[in-house]
């Protein structure tokens, strides 16, 4: 028997984990595929990130059809930072004839931030349009320009949000906006401000958008609390609140990360409760082995297959 | 506060003219539609870059949605964002690029909540820009009745 897909195990109402690969900068494909079997012992379906950051790293093409050979669900995630609407159009129709169903559509942290700061930026697109562009190709068969696609793809397509950077009361009307543009799931930035969280979530299900996409948060284990600062200072759009850096820098250094790990499976807990959430989405730089612990601590990790094991009751 | 943005925070008046602008430029429709009129572009794009340069601090893009992005024009935004804020507003409301300056979009969001006619606009999904159009005198598309271009495959869902 097969597994659920990430779709389809958003479609039953059960609760869902997806986490973030971080690509190794390796020609070796065995260097890029382990901590993606990491990941994939534990959660639903894995992130290829587009070089996040503006930091180079492998084509999120390329490393998504290496996760799909390999038997690893990934959504590729596609900026419009590096790419005008010509190469957006290709590398989703590319994604779709490889078999990669979900994609995850963004505008992209800026050249500025990150380790090529000389390049150019395209930003043709922004994701809202990119998001339509997407639909539009499966929906009516049809490029930008008109041009038929035949047959067209089929993605699951999914945006992302930040409910924790002004301007706040937007931040709902921004998500539905992308909802209406094509968006069937969103993935949160981190979330480390719960109550701000879910004031957020009551105004998505005021605008019903929760019945329109599966909502899944982001989350992440903080493995000290010099992570922590860097993260907040450098990484565009996470917000880290004071406590959270003191809590950890409050406990000794090696127990920092065990510290981190508790902060993260309070805040699941947390959000797990909130009407509307249909999962968690883990990011932790580099981190995929504490990635899996947290999943597994947080009763979240995947079922054994049936053949393999027992069956678990769905979590 | 420089002139300019004195204006765009006060943008009842600018949604006000913007209505009464696009009341004269009716007529102008039918007549511009018929001939190449290059003469009429060329005195009224110097006119369009000055006025609106100095009001919206105006990229002409050729486009303008000025009026559905809270009086405030999108294409100050580094990435050219054209339906909102990315995640990397700062705390601050400052933007990820240009950490000195406000965002855009918290900018436009704020104003937009003012306007009383074409406020909700920044709701709508706004298509992907016409680059061939940069330079161009949004005045004068406007009048050939092609103020917005959309790529033909963006909304077939409407004809259907």
């Amino acid at each position: 028997m097969k597994r659920d897909s990430f779709e389809e195990r958003l479609l039953s109402g059960k609760f869902c984990a997806t986490a973030e690969l971080s690509p190794r900068d390796s020609a070796d494909p065995e260097v890029i595929l382990a901590p993606a079997r990491t990941l994939a012992a534990a959660v639903t379906a894995i992130n290829v990130p587009d070089s996040t950051g503006a930091n180079v790293h492998v084509s999120p093409l390329a490393c998504s059809i290496m996760l799909h050979q390999a038997g690893i669900e990934p959504i590729m995630q596609l900026g419009c930072r590096d790419r005008n609407r010509i190469a957006l159009q290709g590398d989703l129709l590319g994604a779709a004839a490889s078999d990669i169903r979900n994609v995850f559509l963004i505008t992209g942290d800026d050249t500025s931030v990150g380790n090529q700061r000389d390049a150019k930026r395209v930003f043709d697109l922004d994701s809202a349009q990119l998001l339509h562009t997407a639909e539009m190709m499966c929906d009516h068969g049809q490029f930008l320009n008109g041009s038929r696609i035949d047959p067209p793809p089929s993605f699951f397509i999914g945006a992302a949000a930040n409910p924790f950077v002004p301007p706040y009361d937007w931040r709902p009307h921004r998500m539905g906006k992308k909802v209406e543009a094509g968006a069937r799931f969103i993935q949160t930035q981190y979330c480390f401000n719960v109550p701000r969280f879910v004031t957020f979530m009551q105004q998505v299900r005021n605008l019903g958008l929760h019945e329109r996409a599966y909502i899944l948060v982001g989350v992440g284990p903080l493995p000290s609390a010099r992570v922590a600062d860097i993260i907040r200072t450098r990484v565009p759009g996470v917000v880290i609140p004071d406590e959270v850096v003191e809590r950890l820098a409050g406990v000794p250094k090696e127990q920092q990360e065990e510290e981190g790990m508790k902060i993260c499976l309070e805040i699941i807990e947390q959000v797990r409760e909130i009407d509307g959430v249909a999962g968690v989405h883990l990011m932790a730089h580099r981190r995929e082995d504490l990635v899996a612990e947290t999943v597994r601590r947080a009763g979240l990790h995947r079922e054994p297959a049936p053949e393999v094991g027992r069956q678990q009751k769905g979590v | 506060m420089s002139i300019g943005r004195w204006m765009r925070n006060h943008p009842r008046v600018l949604e006000w003219s913007y209505r009464v602008m696009l009341m004269l430029m009716k007529p102008a429709r039918g007549l511009v539609s018929g001939g190449e009129l290059r003469w009429l572009d060329r005195l009224l794009r110097p006119v369009e870059r000055l006025s609106k340069g100095l009001v919206f601090d105006c990229r002409m893009c050729g486009q303008c949605v000025l009026h559905s992005t809270g009086m405030t024009c999108p294409m100050s935004c580094p990435k050219n964002l054209r339906n909102g804020p990315c995640g990397g507003v700062r705390l601050n409301g400052n933007c990820e690029v240009l950490p000195d300056e406000p965002c855009v979009w918290v900018e436009a969001w704020e104003r937009s909540k003012k306007m009383t006619h074409y406020g909700p606009a920044i709701h709508e999904l706004r298509p992907p820009l016409d680059w061939a159009r940069q330079d161009s005198a949004a005045w004068m598309n406007e009048m050939k009745g092609a103020g917005e271009p959309e790529p033909i495959g963006w909304s077939s869902r409407a004809e259907q």
